[in-house]
């Protein structure tokens, strides 16, 4: 009962420590848009709201209500995985966070950061297939081990995994849709086809799990919880796509010839 | 300054454009009959399950890559309509005979190697299947067959045009 008890509030400290690492990038993201104003072009508001809705998106995963049921409850923990991995990467994305890093570093730390943004690791990690195997990867390797069980019994673990799903999510977004200024850039098929791919990883992933719990889950939890992730995920990815396509659209569009 | 290469590049062939019209039509049609089929049969109706358990795993892995390839075409192909409009390249006939044919494909592929073959699902869990499955796949068959024809027929035009 009281190693029970002990798990439980440790569980709370590191949800609160994530919840909290999650403010301070708010924090930080409010300052330096108000910060770098006042030297170029003001940083259009939406993508402030953008940052926000990000954030607590994320924060809502993590901590609250809904992480709490998540312990226990299979469908719970599938709408704060849509959170976490889905949505709230997609908005943090279009909030262009990059782009603000850069209005507001000095030069020479800028220069530092675009080398490393240059560099061969980060352009391996920064392909669409690479980000893929990350994102929807992960997913299996979660559902279809025992590391779903074992994630409610281990803190490291827990930690580990809500972090890996939520950076992969945001690696797989960044590098499907080009928000901010891309080193490496892809074509256009490439990264359709791989979102392909992706989507596809993830709804046979849903269907597979309506079938086959992941361990201590029951056959209706899993069922309502993999049709929450087919169907959500759709919803997320709808949005997605027709970003996706109306930056196509925009990068193909026919220049008026020259007078 | 362009180069006149550089505008050449960019000029859409009429050739380009009739191929346009029927792909954009087509991805369209895919993604229509996708959309349909999960709203009318799934939502709706309730005939078609989530997942029944006789699924062979083929089955599940060609289902999930027609829904996500389903679901993409579905936008794409409203920006490639968009797309020709801006070019004012659409031709509306070859474009819906580029999406009938996309509907009867997905379909006719549901109705024979997805349910049949893959028994990822049944149209309806009743008795009599065998009406349900002749209805489904002939009406997949005539789509098909006057999107083809339409194709055809605008082909031939453009090429008279020509």
């Amino acid at each position: 009962m009281s190693s029970e008890h002990l798990h439980h509030s440790a569980g709370d400290t590191a949800s609160f420590l994530l919840a909290a690492l999650f403010c301070l990038a708010l924090i930080f993201y409010i300052w330096a848009s108000l910060y770098s104003s006042r030297f170029y072009k003001k940083w259009p508001v939406y993508r402030s709201v953008l940052w926000t809705g990000g954030i607590v998106c994320a924060i809502g995963a993590i901590a609250g209500p809904l992480a709490e049921k998540a312990h226990t409850h299979f469908t719970a923990h599938m709408a704060g995985h849509l959170l976490l991995g889905m949505l709230a990467p997609l908005l943090l994305v279009l909030s262009a966070p990059m782009t603000l890093l850069f209005r507001t570093l000095r030069t020479g730390s800028a220069r530092l950061l675009v080398g490393i943004l240059k560099s061969g690791p980060v352009r391996f990690i920064g392909d669409p297939a690479t980000a893929a195997v990350f994102n929807i990867g992960g997913l299996w390797l979660l559902y279809t081990t025992g590391l779903y069980a074992a994630m409610h019994q281990n803190l490291f673990l827990y930690l580990l995994i809500h972090l890996h799903v939520f950076l992969a999510g945001c690696l797989f977004t960044a590098s499907i849709l080009y928000i901010d200024p891309v080193p490496h850039r892809r074509t256009f098929q490439y990264r359709a086809a791989v979102l392909v791919f992706a989507l596809a990883g993830h709804g046979i992933l849903s269907k597979y799990l309506y079938a086959h719990p992941p361990r201590h889950v029951s056959a209706s939890q899993a069922e309502t919880g993999s049709m929450l992730m087919y169907y959500g995920g759709d919803a997320i990815d709808l949005v997605l796509i027709t970003i996706f396509c109306f930056q196509w659209y925009k990068a193909a569009r026919p220049r008026s010839v020259p007078v | 300054m362009f180069a006149l290469a550089d505008l050449r590049k960019q000029a859409v062939s009429q050739r380009q454009c009739r191929a346009r019209n029927m792909w954009s039509g087509f991805l369209f049609g895919v993604g229509f009959a996708a959309f349909f089929d999960e709203a009318v049969f799934h939502q709706l109706l309730h005939w078609h399950h989530f997942y029944d358990k006789s699924t062979t795993s083929a089955g599940l892995v060609s289902d999930g890559f027609f829904h996500a390839f389903s679901w993409f075409a579905t936008v794409g192909g409203l920006f490639l309509f968009a797309d020709l409009q801006r070019r004012n390249a659409l031709w509306l006939k070859r474009w819906l005979g580029g999406t009938l044919l996309g509907i009867g494909v997905f379909q006719l592929y549901d109705g024979t190697v997805q349910h049949k073959v893959m028994q990822i699902h049944q149209i309806r869990y009743v008795e009599n299947i065998l009406v349900y499955d002749l209805i489904w796949n002939m009406s997949a068959v005539v789509l098909l067959l006057i999107g083809a024809i339409v194709l055809y027929r605008t082909g031939k035009e453009a090429s008279y045009e020509q």
